[in-house]
């Protein structure tokens, strides 16, 4: 039945019908309401679950931490700058190899301050040797949490579920709230085989020399490309359960003869969706959803551009000095292709700016550009800069 | 579908206000949306939020720029540059206000119909939440969503003694407003979800 549900409290929900034994997370801005729908489900008696609220994100992912290495379930959730101040713990959580999950509630970075969203934050942590799954709406948002479980629990890897901030964390909208039954058919009890245990004492995350250093970095590599097979197997699984799919590491939506595709990550999604029916005269056009963006989903990408002639990629986040993130690995992984589509780069809605469905018909003009556009902010209005910084 | 924009102040239920219209909407089987713009989190400042309601899915996640309706909460905010900015030809503006809707219209220039929903919220919930009662004139205005959807979306986010209240404050909140005078506004027509 579909529930009038905002996307926090829904995520909220989904993370407790995921059984989580313990929720760390700092209560305070840049936080969202997921944990504290999940608080209150505890202090109801709705949840068995601990938890801790901590001084600080470091402390909250440190936390998180700990308790997987002790063989709890567990999830935390932050974003923005919290992400910036767990990043350190981050990597230890992705490099000891402990299966959390987490939700970044995407938001800009600072400074100059912003509370609004854009994907800075976890484009910032993508090195990290997290799973990192993006979001187009809040139904993907609520099933994406619950197959991460399934996912990291499977590889032994970190997952962090990407939901745009406000877009979509603070929109309310119809959703289905998967059944208990249903939750715990497709994800089976925790048990996590490294677990601590102090009859058995070990040292984990040691020092570890040159020697052996290489071999840890290759080996969590190779997870991290291994994963792609558990992402894409949790998504089909789910949807056998649910009848709802999210689009496995990559989806694409548009008919087959398009020669042009856009290609984005999380809720901007949507709105090219219904841009492309509003502008029917632009001609056809693929939509590409990355919903994967750490495993890199080199290959099921490739395959989707075969004989296309151009791939917009819009994102909203960038690497200053250099240009687009995901723009710069969608054209590595293209340019093996033989006929190599152009590949054109563009940023927009950073800080919260709003992308209209006018958005779409200033993308595809770069189709029309002599040489392909390496990289520019689509919706900067220069006339606000002074000129020598325009 | 049709687009909804919700303009007001901190502290005066903006955002609760765009989410029970949508999930009355939603509870009568239709699809919708709602989101807000936020701002400075701090009461007093100027609050948007959005709506959409319509017969399929909502994808867009833009915000609305050129609403059907405007449900201005803070009459002043009439005056305030952008505030009406976008509104579709045809389309209507709820203002609360004390002055009738013709004084109000001569006065604001702007085609308006207006309520005096801080005077009824003190009346019945001894608070200016205006949000309420200018929901249940919107909806009779419309006639596209009945009251009891109102009802229901209140009840699943409120109870006792404050659900009661706002009962009796939307039942008199309705009869402010004369019934379907924006029902050939409310086009296109939206079906609801099979």
């Amino acid at each position: 039945m579909l529930q009038a549900l905002e996307g926090s409290q829904a995520i909220a929900q989904a993370v407790a019908l995921c059984r989580p034994q313990v929720v760390a997370a700092y209560p305070i801005t840049p936080q969202t309401h997921i944990v504290e729908g999940l608080a209150r489900l505890i202090a109801d008696g709705k949840l068995q679950c601990e938890l801790v609220s901590v001084e600080s994100e470091f402390s909250a992912a440190s936390v998180a931490l700990g308790a997987v290495a002790a063989g709890s379930r567990v999830y935390t959730a932050s974003a923005s700058q919290g992400i910036l101040l767990m990043s350190e713990v981050l990597y230890n959580i992705a490099g000891l190899r402990v299966p959390l999950v987490m939700t970044c509630a995407n938001r800009a970075v600072s400074a100059p301050l912003s509370i609004w969203n854009d994907q800075q934050d976890s484009m910032a942590v993508r090195d990290a040797g997290w799973i990192q799954l993006y979001c187009a709406d809040n139904q993907e948002a609520v099933d994406t949490t619950v197959q991460a479980y399934r996912i990291a629990e499977r590889t032994e890897l970190p997952v962090m579920v990407c939901v745009d901030g406000f877009t979509l964390t603070h929109t309310l909208e119809p959703l289905e709230i998967p059944p208990q039954d249903q939750v715990d058919a497709f994800l089976p009890p925790f048990r996590f085989a490294r677990a601590l245990d102090p009859s058995y004492p070990v040292s984990s995350g040691t020092l570890v020399s040159p020697e052996y250093y290489t071999e840890a970095r290759h080996a969590h590599h190779q997870a991290l490309l291994r994963a792609k097979d558990e992402i894409v197997a949790a998504d089909s699984d789910w949807a056998v359960l649910t009848g709802r799919a999210s689009g496995g590491l990559l989806q694409v939506d548009g008919p087959d003869d398009a020669r042009v595709a856009i290609l984005t990550l999380g809720s901007v999604f949507g709105t090219l969706l219904d841009a492309r029916e509003e502008y029917p005269q632009l001609g056809p056009v693929k939509l590409i959803k990355l919903r994967a963006f750490r495993p890199f989903p080199v290959e099921a990408l490739q395959q989707v551009c075969v004989g296309l002639s151009d791939v917009i990629v819009l994102e909203r986040a960038l690497s200053p000095g250099s240009g687009g993130i995901a723009g710069a690995e969608v054209r590595a992984a293209l340019a093996e292709l033989p006929a190599a589509p152009r590949v054109h780069n563009f940023a927009a809605g950073l800080g919260g700016r709003d992308v209209p469905l006018d958005i779409y018909p200033r993308l595809l003009a770069a189709t029309q550009s002599a040489s392909p556009v390496r990289f520019a902010i689509l919706d900067v209005e220069l006339d606000k800069l002074p000129v020598e910084d325009r | 579908m049709i687009e909804v924009r919700i303009h007001g102040r901190g502290g005066q239920g903006n955002v609760v206000a765009a989410y029970l219209l949508a999930s009355a909407a939603i509870i009568e089987g239709l699809f919708a949306q709602a989101f807000p713009a936020f701002g400075a989190e701090r009461r007093g400042a100027p609050v948007t939020a959005f709506v959409r309601v319509a017969g399929q899915a909502v994808r867009r996640r833009c915000q609305v720029r050129q609403p059907d309706f405007l449900i201005i909460q803070d009459e002043a905010l009439l005056y305030v540059p952008g505030v009406t900015e976008g509104l579709r030809a045809g389309g209507g503006i709820l203002v609360n206000s004390a002055q009738g809707s013709a004084e109000l219209s001569t006065v604001s220039g702007k085609d308006v119909i207006s309520l005096p929903a801080t005077a009824l919220a003190n009346q019945f919930l001894g608070k200016p939440v205006p949000n309420t009662a200018l929901l249940a004139a919107f909806l009779t205005l419309m006639e596209r969503l009945p009251l009891e959807a109102l009802v229901k979306a209140l009840g699943q986010r409120f109870k006792g003694e404050v659900l009661e209240n706002n009962v009796r404050l939307i039942h008199a909140a309705a009869s402010g407003v004369t019934p379907g005078l924006w029902r050939q506004k409310a086009c296109p027509l939206f079906t609801a979800r099979p």
